[in-house]
């Protein structure tokens, strides 16, 4: 069954199924065990830093983003003013700003969704299904339906997760042993290979081809090595897509 | 009990506050490519700006987590070269990390 299908004159726009939904769902099923956890740690944070457990659960469910819910946790005050406030969501903003990009990388797929659907959809948006969206749409799948499954699921397991991580805290073991910080960054390094298909889409051959990402490798350490924060992330990445702007090729694609 | 379920109007403008911002990153790059004019420069980009957001967020994060992290990372993108299975190269990484950590690197 489809929630977006007019018979007769078929939309320009992806269709979302129910199927979709479920796949979305699927596909993000490795990913769980290891949000879990970060959500949890989150929660146990949020108890020891003295935020109650609603404003806690609010965080989750509106601010829906682990790394920058975490740092916020080392500003939160217990009387706000206007400037913590606004440093607060600068900090916020600066962490989250990988997603401008993802979301620009991601955009042939997502001006597909129905309109009433986009903006709406995208505050499910988070580096999960972000990967599973760009792995789906290159293999040829147009169902908007897996990136709003996806981020559903995520979403309702992160607000769950963060309550008993809340109340009990204190019981979760180190979450580092059993390498749940390594999930993420395993499954966007297992992205490369399908993604190569794209750099070579530039019709650069072998050294060239691999210049961007040796750009996007190399600073994103360097920044790293030098800045403190998460900087690296958008200006490394930045640096990558630079260098293929300006390199010759691209005219085959 | 009650203190659970308060909760505080500053916290409550900061925690909107938050979400506003998480919101435009995640709409901010859509509306953005919504409105740029299509070009080949730009499409260079965009052909390499996936693998480049990848590379610039896991190997910061692979040498912050040590050896263990790198050999995982390592192994993962190996298996994945090998079978093309996602699954079989995330536990072949998870596997390595876990081991390697328990050894104590």
């Amino acid at each position: 069954m489809s929630l977006s299908a007019s018979p007769q004159n078929p939309p320009p726009y992806a269709p979302i199924t129910w199927r979709g939904l479920w796949t979305g769902l699927r596909l993000v099923l490795p990913l769980l065990p290891g949000i879990s956890v970060f959500g949890a740690a989150f929660g146990a944070g949020a108890a020891h830093t003295g935020l109650t457990l609603a404003e806690a659960v609010l965080s989750s469910g509106l601010v829906f983003a682990g790394a920058a819910q975490l740092v916020s946790l080392a500003l939160w005050q217990q009387d706000w003013t206007l400037a913590s406030i606004l440093a607060i969501t600068l900090v916020v903003f600066a962490i989250n700003a990988r997603m401008i990009l993802m979301g620009a990388a991601l955009h042939h797929w997502i001006k597909t969704a129905p309109p009433r659907w986009r903006w709406i959809s995208l505050f499910l948006f988070t580096d999960a299904n972000w990967i599973v969206g760009m792995r789906y749409h290159a293999d040829g799948g147009r169902d908007y339906g897996i990136f709003i499954g996806a981020g559903l699921t995520l979403w309702s397991l992160w607000v769950v997760v963060t309550i008993p991580g809340y109340l009990l805290g204190s019981l979760i073991g180190d979450p580092h042993v059993w390498a749940l910080d390594m999930i993420m960054p395993m499954i966007f390094v297992t992205m490369l290979v399908p993604l190569w298909n794209s750099l070579s889409a530039t019709g650069r051959s072998g050294f060239l081809a691999l210049m961007p990402w040796g750009v996007a490798a190399l600073t994103g350490l360097a920044i790293h090595a030098t800045w403190d924060g998460y900087s690296f992330i958008v200006i490394g990445a930045l640096s990558g897509a630079l260098t293929s702007a300006l390199m010759p090729g691209g005219e085959r694609a | 009990m009650s203190a659970l379920f308060t909760v505080h109007g500053g916290a409550f403008l900061a925690l909107c506050s938050m979400a506003l911002a998480s919101y435009l990153c995640r709409v901010g790059g859509v509306w953005l490519m919504d409105h740029l004019p299509p070009s080949p420069p730009l499409k260079r980009a965009l052909q390499a700006l996936p693998g480049s957001i990848i590379l610039a967020t896991v190997l910061p994060l692979g040498m912050k987590g040590g050896v263990s992290a790198l050999c995982g990372l390592a192994a993962a993108l190996l298996m994945m070269i090998l079978t093309r299975k996602d699954l079989a190269a995330l536990s072949c990484g998870m596997i390595v990390v876990i081991a390697l950590r328990q050894w104590g690197f």
